[in-house]
């Protein structure tokens, strides 16, 4: 980190920080020593195992979720992200017809020629390749289009390039790594839930007493867990903050039996994952789509990124996230010089007070 | 498996119960092979096959036999391969009579025993006659020959010949061929019949076809991979033999990417096998002694290794001196026959379910229970709870307080009055075990490979590993009898019990695997005396007792390098010797760590493999009959004609320096006795077998019956289920009619059981953790969207499901994962059920036993239990509570006319067959 | 600990660096900026072998004052390669479950409570029993005179989840107690 502050007008100050494409690390003052870290996770070889859920609580030691009763999900029975979930699988069975649609509208993608632009659905791309308009578009059905298909996918929190729970954050409790991830410092936040509001993809959520929902069986029997730890603050994916600092990869991706889930320098497991999706579109499998690829969608694109085979409501997943902080660079230019005069007032104030 | 070009799952849900095995299958699947999963279920392993294909469970022999016929018809078998390696060419007497001449059976069955004399199966000799096999006392067989099961074929390779001075005919020709006979024996296995009784389309078998055979070949293989779907079935090894048949004909056997993988549930479940927790073997896979058929140790050898038979079984007399040397000794020597008559003696099958109902009759008064959780994992598993009611003692030995360590106070039968705690006399012991990281030793996981675990920290409070405990009691026991006269106290007493102590007088566990290695006897300085408890070495703690450290035991030698070096004459002991080598050189080579198993495809420095470190067994089958590579693809070991030996990227299983051309002398039996291309060395031809002339009890060719229940009537034959089948007519182990039979409409769905990637067997290491419990944590039952219209079932509400033994309940799951086949002209539906759950008040979850519904009907080599198909009727909502329960099930057998002998005739009777 | 500096308030060091917008190096706790590994500081790390299935993963185990912090898959292993399931996964649990029994019990005839009992005085009332059930149910010959030397009264189970040098020991004494019944899970 060079000593001298550089001197910037607001607007230069800020400069992507808030929208469009950057890099995450430098915009927060790191020195770029790391590249910026982050998942890919291809659904189309995850076989649903929930290795990474149990890996990560292992690590993370996160309390047992949920009250443990089926859910009728399917095999989900985690449901979703949240303070103590860190990594969820999510089960979707489909039909023939489903699987048909998916196809399609992955289809359409590609001949969109993957939108470079945001415009409605640009959560989610059609791929790495831009196909000339001439090129010939897979089959809608590949003559092995099954009867019915089982897709798994492993969720996390995106680490997004521009992340509302940070930016938002009153307290300086989240922060950006020097690794480009996004982390809650437990000893900082003061469980006030700002930050809950402000992620669009529903991630962070504030730990209550280790359970979801309103617990009947807590304490009932021996073998429940001990008190939960971190009670009342905000909680979610690390990207195994403490495992990045020794050189360890994060717990959930170590796991991973068929390497569905990969870590690590961002901008080649992109390269990765497009060229994974064209793998499966010359297969004729269409349905294949990356999700948070494209920085320029909502949030700048994110750090964890998806290969879907259909559209992301199917696994609950936004399809055009934006992060609630979009729009606020312009807002801050206008009001930048009061803020800074503020900052100035507050701080002579307090310096005089100590006086 | 990462070499395969085509792989088939089959009776198994690889992706769900071993997903990290399942890497290599995902890893071939990305480098371009085919993965096509054949299941009654689509879970997550179809997931990511490349094709599912539902199949009706229970059926499976009629689609193998399918490819079987379909690979002969279209002249797709590997033509060098099958005349050279396997046995197409012998010729088989002229007594011997297929299911086709008997409507369903073999020649040879007995309907009072219920059991097969194979004299009628054995092959021709040169020369006129047939050959003998060694044993003579056929009517013992039903016992002893279930050392042959699916567990133990790695090990045993097919059952002692004579000799081989077989007749053969190498143009296939002759009708009793083993080929023409495997022709005939299964031309009546068609697609048609695969429809009708497999619910698989046409289009769907030939691509299935297609793939296997264009797969398959000099430069490609397929290889397919079993589980419990297969072995648990009254013809459950029947299933693996086709399978291994159909492979053989392709020439799958011995290569890499090739050959039949049994994707195996327990840690050391393999371990267990070779060093046998079970009643009818020895380490290594000698057989138990069987009074009658193994007075004496001369009959014992004739029997287990005939003079004139081929390859390694001919020197299990070294095998078996060494085993006994280690048992017994400076008290085994050659006058007493090396204390041949200290092991006791079976008289038929002693396995499991024949205990519990020994127990249930008041027969067994003790009972150990380690790391096993009976009340919720064995069939009939109500049963087995009752039974536990009759001992005077029981120990119970766990991690935490499962359900077979409390039922007599939170079972369902306490629950609903029929046992009350305050009557029941059994006195139960728990002791808590160590777990894997507290204590060191090996496992042998599911490809033969040991792998030794360091001891990473002391076990918490009373805590202590199997080792130190049977140890321990081993030492008071023989504290106890010490000085006896009595004559049957002497094993006890003379047993080698001196182990290496550690620093808590606790045995060190290399000390008892070089033991299992084996080791050059040192013969007794001085006059040899009594090595008895009390006096010699053997008492804990002792100065006179175990030693400390490493120091050496009294009587042991060098390490011994592998089997090769056992001797008859007293001179070598061993306590396995398939294991034999792993404790070579002193050095524990279970312990070999380097990363990733150093260079070269074997992988071979990490870990050792038996026998003698060899990674794929029969690999001689990868060169051709000169000796020569396959393919240049598919090279593994080949014949090094400069430096006159096997070479490759493995240790050959096969004599190093036999050249490919070598011919034996006639006659000549023993590893002398094979030739060149003799590549199955356990087999006492040499050969793979396409047909078996001995080894299993049910007949030479696997053939399809129904399972013991079943709403579907076989239509290859009039006969419904396996003749040979275990039956066990009991009032708590009722079955329900079959189709022809009344009633048969009372239980009208197929029920699988199966296990979920969150848990673990019986539960006793996964419904204790949080993490594991809340991922699944109730008891539920899969059914198809059909089903549950037909019966009113609701998603995630409750159903009641019935079978004659019990009645259960479970949260629905209506999912199109489960669907409807079209068998025999009529819908069949199937209903899945995990069995993880069970009764009881101390796990994080608990739930109903699935196991509480299936009865036992054994595999009648293996005495497995069927457990992947039963019939059952599912209803909507709760089950009754208390003794209506009982009353439950009582009326639905009252409806169904079920009786004792319900379903438990041997033969089908042919008129009830055109009620059908 | 250091005095506080106000220097180090996460304000001034927001103003001071290139973080304006307070969201990296400028809101670091103490905590955030010493942050590791625990698996780097554990005392020891033990070569293993997970304990569930039969595929044989090679497990690493991590021990801090004597009690394991963490178990993880062994990337050396070539079966494996660092990859564990979720039952693998959860093997620290499985070695530190709240639920783990540590205790030997002992329910007496028609109790109704379980009452601890000294291990050595469990193995000593075990070996009473097996001593005495073997001799009221010793069989010497059968019927026709054949040589049995054993006894059907008392029977084992289990054996598939255990080491084979503890399954050569049971093997080995029950075969000299002439205790044929032993079973394991491979015929489950």
């Amino acid at each position: 980190m060079t000593s001298s502050p550089q001197r910037h007008s607001t607007g230069d100050l800020l400069g992507h920080q808030l929208h469009g494409p950057t890099d995450p690390i430098r915009d927060v003052g790191w020195d770029g020593t790391h590249a910026r870290k982050g998942f890919f996770t291809d659904t189309s070889i995850c076989i649903g195992c929930k290795a990474c859920e149990v890996a990560c609580k292992e690590w993370n030691r996160n309390p047992r979720d949920g009250d443990l009763e089926i859910t009728g999900w399917s095999y989900d029975n985690s449901q979703s992200l949240g303070a103590s979930t860190w990594r969820h699988v999510a089960f979707v069975e489909q039909d023939r017809e489903a699987i048909e649609a998916a196809r399609e509208s992955g289809r359409r993608l590609v001949s969109l020629g993957m939108p470079t632009v945001r415009d409605g659905g640009a959560g989610s791309e059609g791929g790495g390749a831009t196909p000339s308009p001439d090129t010939p578009l897979p089959p809608t059905s590949p003559p092995d289009t099954p009867e019915f298909r089982w897709l798994m996918a492993s969720d996390v929190c995106k680490h997004c390039t521009h992340a509302g729970c940070l930016d938002v954050c009153p307290t300086g409790a989240l922060m950006r790594t020097e690794f480009g991830t996004v982390v809650v410092q437990d000893d900082v936040c003061n469980g006030c839930g700002t930050c809950v509001a402000g992620c669009p993809f529903g991630v962070v959520e504030r730990r209550s007493d280790g359970t979801a929902a309103p617990t009947t069986r807590r304490g009932e029997r021996k073998g429940e867990q001990p008190a939960v730890p971190k009670e009342g603050v905000a909680q979610k994916c690390t990207l195994c903050y403490d495992r990045l600092r020794d050189e360890e990869t994060p717990a959930c991706a170590k796991t991973c039996p068929t390497t569905s889930i990969r870590f690590g320098d961002h901008d080649e497991l992109v390269t990765s994952a497009r060229a994974r999706v064209a793998e499966l579109h010359a297969k004729g499998m269409t349905e294949a789509r990356l999700y948070g690829a494209n920085e320029l969608d909502g949030v700048g694109g994110t750090g964890s990124v998806f290969l879907l085979l259909d559209e992301p409501e199917v696994y609950g997943l936004p399809p055009d996230p934006r992060v609630p902080t979009a729009d606020l660079g312009v807002m801050f230019d206008r009001a930048g010089i009061a803020a800074l005069g503020m900052i100035g007032a507050a701080v002579a104030a307090f310096v005089g007070a100590r006086r | 498996m990462a070499n395969s070009d085509c792989i088939v799952l089959q009776g198994g849900n690889m992706a769900e119960a071993h997903p990290v095995g399942f890497q290599w299958v995902a890893e071939a699947k990305a480098r371009g092979a085919t993965v096509i999963h054949i299941d009654p279920r689509f879970t997550r392993t179809s997931a990511v096959a490349d094709r599912h294909i539902p199949i009706r469970a229970g059926s499976d022999i009629v689609l193998l036999g399918a490819l079987i016929n379909h690979v002969i018809t279209h002249d797709l078998w590997f033509h060098e391969y099958v005349i050279a390696y396997t046995n197409a060419a012998t010729i088989v007497t002229e007594d011997f009579a297929d299911t086709d001449d008997l409507d369903g059976l073999f020649s040879g069955f007995d309907p009072e025993s219920g059991t097969y004399d194979s004299d009628t199966w054995e092959y021709a000799q040169a020369g006129g006659g047939e050959v003998e096999d060694a044993g003579g006392e056929k009517g013992e067989q039903s016992s002893t020959e279930g050392d042959h099961g699916p567990g133990d074929q790695l090990g045993s390779g097919g059952a002692p010949l004579e000799n081989a001075q077989v007749e053969r005919d190498e143009t296939l020709q002759h009708p009793r061929t083993v080929f023409q006979l495997l022709r005939r024996h299964y031309s009546r296995y068609t697609p048609a019949m695969v429809q009708e009784m497999c619910g698989i389309d046409a289009e769907t078998f030939a691509a299935l076809a297609e793939t296997i055979t264009s797969s398959s070949g000099r430069d490609r293989t397929t290889m397919w991979g079993y589980a419990t779907g297969w072995t648990q079935h009254t013809s459950g090894a029947q299933f693996i033999r086709a399978a291994a048949v159909l492979q053989l004909l392709l020439g799958n056997v011995g290569r890499p990417g090739g050959g039949i993988m049994a994707l195996r549930g327990h840690a050391s479940i393999q371990g267990s096998t070779d060093i046998p927790t079970l009643f009818n073997l020895l380490p290594g896979y000698l057989p138990m002694p069987v009074a009658g058929l193994h007075d004496t140790l001369a009959d014992y050898l004739d029997v287990v290794s005939g003079p004139g038979q081929k390859g390694f079984w001919g020197n299990a007399d070294a095998y078996t001196v060494s085993l006994l040397k280690a048992y017994f000794g400076e008290h085994a020597s050659a006058e007493n026959d090396w204390c041949f008559d200290h092991l006791p003696r079976l008289t038929g099958p002693h396995g499991t379910y024949q205990t519990m109902m020994e127990m249930l009759d008041g027969g067994v008064e003790g009972y150990f229970v380690v790391g096993q959780n009976p009340a919720v994992g064995s069939a009939n598993s109500r049963a087995q709870r009752l039974a536990l009611a009759q001992l005077k003692w029981l120990v119970v030995r766990d991690l935490s307080l499962i359900e077979t360590a409390t039922w007599w106070k939170d079972s369902p039968e306490v629950a609903s009055g029929e046992l009350r705690t305050e009557d029941i006399e059994t006195e139960v012991f728990f002791l808590p075990a160590a777990t894997h990281v507290e204590k060191a030793g090996s496992f042998t996981q599911t490809q033969r490979l040991l792998q030794w675990r360091h001891k990473a920290l002391d076990a918490p409070g009373d805590c202590q590993s199997e080792l130190d405990f049977y140890y321990h009691l081993g030492v008071r026991i023989r504290e106890l009898l010490a000085g006896s006269a009595d004559e049957r106290d002497r094993p006890l007493l003379e047993m080698t019990w001196d182990y290496a102590l550690d620093e808590h007088g606790d045995p060190e566990p290399e000390s008892v695997l070089k033991e299992i290695n084996g080791y050059e006897v040192v013969p007794a300085s001085g006059e040899g005396g009594d090595r008895t408890a009390g006096e010699g070495p053997g008492e804990a703690g002792d100065e006179g007792g175990g030693s400390a450290g490493s120091e050496a035991r009294e009587g042991v030698g060098r390490a011994l390098s592998g089997y090769a070096e056992l001797a008859a004459d007293g001179s070598t002991a061993c306590g396995c010797w398939i294991y034999s080598g792993v404790y070579a050189e002193e050095t524990n080579q279970a312990a070999r760590r380097t990363p990733h198993g150093g260079d070269g495809p074997a992988q071979a420095k990490w870990g050792w493999a038996w026998p003698a470190d060899r990674r794929i067994l029969y690999n001689r089958a990868s060169a051709d009959p000169d000796g020569r590579p396959w393919s240049e693809r598919k090279k593994w070991v080949w014949w090094d004609e400069e430096a006159g030996r096997w070479t490759g990227s493995d240790v050959p299983d096969f004599p190093a320096e036999l050249h490919p051309h070598h011919r034996p002398e006639p006659g000549t039996g023993g590893v002398d006795g094979l030739a060149g291309d003799d590549p199955f060395v356990m087999q006492s031809d040499g050969k793979g077998w396409l047909y078996a002339p001995k080894g299993l009890v049910d007949g030479p060719f696997p053939t399809h019956y129904e399972a013991a229940e079943s709403p579907v009537r076989n239509a290859l034959y009039t006969q419904q289920q396996n003749p040979t089948r275990m039956l066990y007519p009991r009032g708590y182990n009722l079955d329900a009619p079959s189709a022809g039979e009344a009633g048969v409409e009372v239980y009208p769905y197929v029920f699988t059981t199966y296990r979920l990637t969150e848990h673990h067997t019986a539960g006793g290491m996964s419904r204790w953790l949080p993490y594991l419990s809340e991922l699944q944590p109730e008891m539920f039952c899969e059914v198809s969207p059909a089903l549950a219209a037909e019966r009113g079932l609701t998603h995630n509400d409750w159903a009641t499901i019935v079978s004659p033994r019990a009645v259960i309940e479970a949260r629905v799951m209506v999912t199109d994962r489960m669907r409807p086949l079209r068998v025999d002209g009529r819908e069949v539906h199937q209903v899945g059920l995990p069995y993880h759950w069970g009764v009881g008040e101390e796990a994080i979850v608990t739930g109903d036993a699935a196991n509480d519904l299936l009865g036992v009907s054994l595999d009648a080599n293996t005495q497995i239990q069927e457990s992947k198909v039963a019939s059952c009727d599912v209803r909507p909502g709760r089950r009754p509570r208390g003794a209506a329960a009982e009353e439950l099930v009582a009326d639905y057998n009252r409806r169904a006319g079920v009786t004792p002998q319900t379903g438990n005739q041997r033969l089908t009777d042919p008129e009830q067959e055109g009620r059908g | 600990m250091s005095p506080i500096s106000p220097l180090e308030w996460p304000v001034l060091r927001q103003l001071r660096g290139r973080d304006a917008l307070g969201r990296g190096p400028a809101v670091t706790s103490a905590t955030t900026r010493e942050l590791t590994s625990r698996n780097a500081r554990a005392d020891r790390v033990v070569q293993s072998v997970c304990p569930y299935c039969a595929v044989g993963c090679g497990q690493r185990v991590y021990v801090t004052d004597e009690r394991v912090t963490q178990i993880e898959g062994d990337p050396d292993s070539p079966i494996s390669r660092g990859r564990l399931c979720p039952k693998g996964s959860a093997s620290e649990q499985l070695v530190n479950a709240p639920g783990r029994q540590t205790q030997v019990l002992y329910r007496a005839p028609r109790s109704t409570r379980w009452q601890p009992l000294e291990r050595d005085t469990a193995i000593d009332m075990i070996a009473r029993r097996f001593v005495q059930s073997r001799r009221r149910t010793w069989q010497d010959t059968d019927e026709q005179g054949r040589p049995l030397r054993r006894t059907m009264g008392i029977a084992s189970l289990g054996g598939a989840t255990l080491d084979n040098e503890e399954n050569y020991l049971i093997k080995k004494l029950f075969t000299a107690a002439g205790a044929i019944q032993i079973e394991n899970q491979a015929r489950i």
